[in-house]
């Protein structure tokens, strides 16, 4: 087939429960990969890595010519990109906050504990909705400061917001940009609503961090606010979800690593850093080229949009040895599973711990369990793949 | 046919963290013989990079340093026991407790030690410090947790800068006194010592740059009470700490025949050392802080680099060669990289920026305190600083790794407004950085051109 088409084959929703099969044919005829809609792939690690540091790509949907208000930090450039992600930082990581992830474990553990009170023995679960699901979202509104009530309402915004972002080559957007505008609008208003409800009264959580904020020079607007926080509670959650239920799935899939990892389970934290490797929640991120940029000989123009293939990276044998192979104890294993450069990951720690968590405490439940369908139903995105369901027999 | 090489006798002389991760590395390798690593020091490794930030900052005690061990190298280790010569004839190592030890290859690893305070009368005042150990960090550590009137540090390179900065963050006055004319000047230029100079300044240094300190005052019973400057003033301080850069650790090959002198030990791309004459050796390595070896993107000068990530990779390209034959062995050609945390900046490296002649400043600004620092030489980018921009390094690796054009082509999206604008590196002579031709194929000065060894026994 012509590999002008791949983005296309890649997000058709048949393709949702094995892309590898595309990624391969698309690192074959790579590095670079015109396709008809002028946009180009890149699938192989050692070009998506150095074009992830170029600081000469944007992130920017403006570079392309997109008229959109100012995006949130994921998606600015230097150095506007620096400030924002910088005054995010302050309370949630080293050096402002050093302890924040970490002093989350405990409660990470309890949480899970608690949504695992229901897993016995002969029962059929869903790891997504029953588990994988709600821990991550009870965890960043805890962070956040958000009352776990209004969890349902900020949920249903957020699902605009991410349909919204989808790559979907063969339909309209209109609608679901309209919607994702909307939900934008009014998430933004709660969000800021509620940190003021906090100004002057701090709770210890990140809103009230980011509106009691000493110093004005280090305060965010309340657009900002708003735009940070939004991110923040999108990606604190929807790519964790599937960073578990994948994890729970290659798991089941590969018994003999499962075993691996009742034997040593020191080994986990690993795991964790494999899958991120093997199944990673983020498979794709687009950046756009300020200037014209040669790529092993190819010019990419300037304005271009740039498909970065990140899990097709991952699986680069140029890069790792037997990358089809899921292996924990594989050495040297530096993925591409947060990303890299200037927008690597900033929720990174949070869902090592997550991950690490919630599967150490799965792990005992798996050992008789077994997967009630194999695929399993996938989400419809693309970029942030993951199975919508995962139903198991304990 | 190469089996032996996996077995046999080898000796690491340097128990530090290239003797460390050249023990691992040579089992992970598939060394079965023994191995003996001798360390001067009575500690197990240790690392280094904290001695001078979180240790003096009271954050961590300088004994929690410890280097983990990546697998058990299962090594017969002598601490606490000094190297004393090394007979390429006879193949032992000599100890200072009159041991000799056997061996069918051995690495060198003795790295550097701080470079004395000159006057050795004045050195030996109560209240003056060096920096390199755990032991001095310790007992640096206690002192400025003394709370001490006034330190004096002598020397404004990296580790003279993170000292002063340790102080500042404790709320202790110190003078920094610097024979050139800005901190870091010497390793990063001209253009980043004025920033290295505010950051100093804005900090609360007494920062002197242009002098020398010509004399250390006690108070007539032993103990630090300030220093004369050249400039003809004085400072009364009751702390001193020499950070003149280091020395390397090579007094005891003196008579080994190997090209070992004051510069360090010249080794080819591959860890192998050479002899005073200039030819490879086959059972005799070098690794870390005390070799110096040529690297292709700088020209093939023979460089000496007291870098931690160097005594990394060097330690296991050394190993590797010590137990492959010729056609399976690899060159060291990893690029220079070291960082510093001072005054709250994060300032990062990649290449040598000493082997430049000109600067870019290719993204953000002085004025910004967030930069890219973009160094070329003839017309290429030999290596780059970042100032609290360090996600930008590895793009700029890759620019020196291809050998790049200089300055960076434009496009990225913080780009300074000067990055069109050249202008000159301020930094020694890249052509001087070997010293010549002859001290370099053999390590000695050059009144020592040539010494004949004669076998013994």
């Amino acid at each position: 087939m012509d590999s002008d088409t791949l983005l296309a084959r890649i997000t058709d929703y048949a393709s949702r429960p094995d892309p590898y099969p595309l990624y391969a044919e698309l690192r074959e005829a790579g590095p670079v990969v015109r396709q008809a809609d002028g946009s180009c792939l890149i699938g192989t690690y050692h070009e998506i890595a150095a074009l992830l540091h170029d600081p000469r790509m944007s992130a920017d949907p403006r570079s392309r010519g997109e008229t959109t208000r100012k995006p949130p930090f994921l998606r600015l450039d230097d150095p506007e990109h620096h400030r924002l992600r910088t005054l995010a930082m302050r309370p949630f990581g080293p050096p402002h906050s050093p302890g924040r992830v970490d002093a989350m474990r405990g409660e990470i553990a309890r949480l899970t504990e608690e949504l695992m009170g229901s897993f016995t023995a002969g029962r059929q679960v869903d790891i997504v909705d029953d588990f994988a699901y709600p821990l991550p979202v009870t965890v960043i509104c805890r962070l956040l400061g958000v009352p776990r009530q209004d969890e349902p309402q900020l949920q249903e915004w957020s699902n605009a917001l991410v349909a919204a972002a989808d790559v979907r080559p063969d339909e309209d957007p209109t609608e679901r940009v309209r919607a994702g505008q909307q939900a934008q609008i009014e998430m933004g208003a709660y969000l800021i609503d509620l940190a003021e409800q906090r100004r002057g009264h701090p709770t210890d959580d990140m809103l009230s961090a980011f509106v009691n904020e000493p110093d004005p020079a280090l305060r965010l607007t309340q657009e900002e606010l708003a735009q940070t926080a939004i991110l923040l509670f999108i990606a604190g959650h929807e790519t964790t979800v599937n960073l578990i239920t994948n994890g729970v799935l290659t798991l089941l899939r590969h018994p003999e690593q499962l075993d691996h990892l009742r034997r040593e389970p020191d080994l986990l934290p690993r795991v964790v850093e494999e899958l991120l490797r093997y199944e990673p929640p983020v498979h794709i991120r687009e950046r756009i080229p300020h200037a014209d940029i040669d790529v092993t000989g190819t010019t990419i123009p300037r304005g271009t949009s740039v498909v970065l293939v990140l899990a097709s990276g991952n699986r680069d044998p140029m890069r790792f040895h037997e990358p089809d192979r899921f292996d924990p104890t594989r050495p040297d294993n530096e993925h591409l599973g947060f990303g890299g450069g200037i927008h690597l990951c900033f929720g990174g720690p949070l869902a090592r711990v997550e991950a690490q968590s919630a599967l150490g405490a799965l792990i005992p439940y798996l050992d008789t369990a077994r997967l009630v369908e194999d695929p399993p139903p996938y989400r419809q995105n693309a970029m942030l793949r993951g199975p919508r369901h995962l139903s198991v027999h304990l | 046919m190469f089996g032996d090489l996996k077995d046999g006798h080898i000796v690491i002389v340097g128990a530090s963290l290239a003797g460390l991760r050249a023990a691992e590395a040579l089992r992970t390798e598939g060394f079965t013989g023994s191995l003996t690593v001798v360390g001067d020091e009575p500690h197990p490794p240790y690392d280094r990079p904290p001695l001078s930030k979180q240790v003096l900052l009271d954050k961590a005690a300088a004994d929690t340093t410890g280097l983990p061990m990546r697998r058990d190298p299962g090594a017969d280790w002598r601490l606490g026991v000094r190297a004393t010569g090394l007979d390429p004839f006879k193949k032992r190592v000599v100890l200072d407790n009159g041991e000799s030890l056997p061996f069918d290859r051995v690495l060198i690893a003795t790295g550097t030690r701080a470079r004395p305070w000159p006057n050795p009368d004045e050195a030996a005042l109560d209240g003056v410090f060096t920096l390199r150990t755990r032991d001095e960090a310790e007992s640096l550590a206690e002192r400025l947790a003394a709370g001490p009137q006034r330190v004096l540090v002598i020397g404004a390179g990296f580790t003279g800068s993170e000292i002063a900065s340790a102080c500042r963050e404790r709320g202790l006055e110190v003078t920094v006194a610097e024979r050139g004319p800005a901190p870091l000047v010497g390793a990063l230029g001209g253009t980043l010592s004025r920033l290295a100079a505010v950051m100093q300044l804005n900090h609360g240094v007494d920062l002197r740059c242009g002098v020398t300190v010509t004399a250390l005052r006690g108070d007539g019973n032993g103990r630090f009470t300030g220093a004369d400057l050249s400039d003809g003033s004085r400072v009364d301080a009751d702390l001193c700490v020499v950070a003149l850069g280091a020395v390397r650790n090579v007094e005891w090959l003196a008579e080994s025949g190997l090209a070992a002198g004051p510069r360090g030990v010249a080794c080819d791309a591959g860890c192998r050392a050479f002899n005073m004459y200039g030819i490879v050796t086959d059972d005799v390595f070098v690794a870390g802080d005390v070799s110096r070896f040529p690297h292709p993107l700088f020209g093939y000068q023979m460089l000496s680099l007291e870098h931690w990530g160097n005594a990394v990779a060097q330690a296991e390209v050394a190993a590797h060669n010590m137990v492959n034959p010729g056609p399976l062995q690899r060159p060291h050609l990893a690029i220079p990289i070291f960082w510093s945390t001072q005054f709250g900046f994060n300032i990062k490296s990649v290449g040598v920026p000493t082997y430049s002649d000109h600067v870019v400043i290719a993204q953000g600004s002085l004025e910004a305190r967030r930069l890219a620092m973009v160094y070329g030489y003839e017309g290429r980018v030999t290596a780059a600083v970042t100032v609290d921009m360090a996600k930008s390094l590895d793009y700029y690796r890759y620019l020196i790794e291809t050998a790049a054009p200089f300055p960076p082509p434009p496009g990225a999206a913080d780009r300074a407004i000067a990055a069109d604008v050249p202008i000159p590196s301020d930094v020694p002579d890249p052509k001087g950085l070997s010293h010549g031709p002859t001290v370099a194929l053999t390590g000695y000065l050059p009144d020592r051109r040539l010494t004949v060894v004669q076998p013994t026994g």
